[in-house]
């Protein structure tokens, strides 16, 4: 049933960009952070240098979008649980609307966001990438919205449980930021520590990660099917468990 | 009448707390029900049992010929509800309120734009939710609970918070609504807008019913005292006043006179008395029970306490 999906989604959308720090604090800031921190290593190396092309041309954009999902996933929570608190999701549950198609029309404008938060990057970041490198975005759009999803089922879970919006932002944070460092971001999953590399192979960022870079440096998707079906796998498991946790009220 | 709500010994429970206990009444079409008592009586929940946003522990519940737990997507498409304490996002704007709530019902919902100006919220139809007045706010709900041209319609504390002329507008538009033929279920704390409001009432304390009927039969049941006071200086009207049938007492004062007694032809009688002795009065009032007397002898302390 998606009667109502497509208006209630449009309106969260204008609510989204009435908020005050909506707009700014979700696209322009990103965008910002990003063209200073490709400037400030793109200056500091050579340009022939390595590490430098290596950082700027796979590790940024990819680190880029995963803190976008990520705060397109707390943004999610603390919303959820703001409306959970005043009354919101009550009221729009004594109407026909069905559950899912609220939390459907969240998940759209979330992944809207990412994606025109994307856009704007890949436009301002192209002064750093020399022409003539592909880069496949078709492919890493897809790779990106599969990441999304399931890291927002992750926000999902959360969302269905914490107890008042106050704690979401938080909660969310502390679950969501240290998976970050052993997702191999930073470091390459091979060299973190024995233990950590163990954290690395549960954590669901780590799939998504490696999609992410697999995929921007040209792999085929063959070769991250593994990725692709344990992305999956986080997915269908939140959203059932939330489905079964979720709180009205 | 055909009852458009059924409730048989529903009873609820949230951990040891039981908030509704064995309460079972009937709603005809076309009446304003009221569901009247204290914060914590079990109105809230009662009436959520009825919209299918809780289930009982036990007991049987029809809506219109539905079961608020098996069909309650059918039921809401027929049902119109105000919940208590309820908020909209911040920065929603009336009118995007309004279209939203008519898109998710199937049925061909009223005219958005007519329901808010017969609200009076035509002028704030671009303001943001959050900059309303609570009685604005209330009157948006309203319009989102009339919005699918509903059979029922569910008012939980209604006028809750707001001031007493914002109160007497809305319950203008709940006889409104009673007028187009729809059957109201509200809850209330405040006896006086039960009293003016309600065809029937309901009261319920501690998640029982303690009775049902029409306020004033209520009143006339539980709290047969009538008392009239006058002023008059005719030095024979006490003894006159103390002839009366079913005068209980008389109470002199200077040249003021409470005379108490039971039913309702008291007054009747004292007045028979005044022009048949021609005593001239310079003043003349009646003082009658009203529900709070009556809630305030069925459960021995007052709605406030």
């Amino acid at each position: 049933m998606l009667r109502g999906l497509w208006k209630l989604t449009w309106i969260e959308i204008k609510i989204f960009l009435r908020e005050p720090l909506g707009a700014i604090g979700t696209i322009v800031i990103p965008v910002l952070v990003f063209l200073v921190a490709g400037r400030i290593v793109g200056h500091g190396l050579a340009p022939t240098s390595l590490a430098a092309s290596s950082f700027i041309t796979v590790g940024l954009p990819v680190l880029a979008s995963v803190l976008i999902a990520i705060s397109a996933v707390l943004s999610l929570v603390t919303i959820i649980s703001i409306y959970r608190e005043g009354g919101i999701l009550k009221r729009l549950r004594a109407t026909p609307l069905r559950p899912h198609t609220i939390l459907t029309a969240h998940v759209i404008v979330k992944l809207l966001l990412t994606a025109a938060t994307l856009a704007l990057m890949v436009l301002a970041g192209k002064r750093y990438y020399p022409s003539g490198i592909h880069v496949p975005l078709f492919g890493f759009t897809i790779a990106l919205l599969i990441s999304t999803c399931s890291i927002l089922s992750i926000g999902f879970l959360i969302a269905s449980i914490v107890p008042t919006a106050r704690f979401a932002q938080p909660i969310g944070a502390v679950i969501m930021y240290p998976m970050i460092a052993v997702s191999g971001l930073f470091v390459p999953v091979e060299a973190l520590p024995p233990a950590a590399q163990v954290v690395a192979k549960v954590v669901p960022l780590t799939y998504a990660v490696s999609l992410l870079e697999g995929i921007w440096k040209g792999d085929t998707w063959w070769a991250h099917t593994r990725d692709v079906a344990a992305l999956a796998v986080v997915f269908i498991v939140c959203t059932a468990l939330s489905a079964k946790v979720f709180r009205w009220e | 009448m055909r009852p458009v709500i059924r409730v048989s010994a529903i009873r609820k429970t949230y951990g040891s707390t039981v908030a509704v206990d064995e309460v079972s009444f009937e709603v005809n079409n076309g009446e304003i029900f009221g569901l009247i008592g204290p914060n914590g009586a079990g109105k809230t929940t009662t009436m959520e049992c009825i919209e299918g946003l809780r289930t009982p522990d036990r007991g049987a519940i029809s809506v219109l010929g539905l079961d608020p737990f098996n069909d309650v997507y059918q039921l809401q498409e027929r049902i119109g509800v105000q919940l208590q304490q309820a908020q909209l996002q911040k920065r929603i704007k009336v009118w995007e309120a309004v279209d939203l709530w008519a898109s998710l019902y199937r049925r061909k919902a009223s005219e958005g734009e007519r329901l808010l100006e017969q609200l009076g919220l035509s002028d704030k139809r671009n303001a943001w939710f959050m900059t309303l007045s609570g009685g604005q706010k209330q009157r948006l709900f309203i319009a989102l609970a009339l919005i699918n041209n509903p059979e029922v319609v569910f008012l939980d504390e209604l006028t809750t918070g707001l001031d007493p002329q914002a109160r007497r507008a809305i319950w203008d538009l709940v006889r409104g609504i009673r007028e187009r033929g729809k059957t109201v279920f509200l809850t209330t704390h405040l006896m006086e807008e039960a009293e003016r409001l309600c065809d029937r009432v309901a009261i319920i304390e501690h998640g029982r019913i303690i009775d049902i009927d029409k306020p004033a039969s209520l009143v006339n049941r539980h709290c047969p005292e009538r008392t009239v006071t006058l002023a008059t200086d005719d030095r024979t009207a006490a003894e006159r006043f103390r002839n009366i049938p079913r005068v209980e007492a008389v109470i002199c004062g200077d040249s003021q006179f409470t005379i108490r007694g039971q039913g309702d032809d008291l007054v009747t009688e004292v007045i028979h008395c005044l022009s048949e002795n021609r005593i001239r009065v310079t003043d003349f009032r009646t003082i009658l029970p009203t529900l709070e007397d009556v809630f305030l002898k069925l459960t021995g302390h007052s709605i406030r306490d």
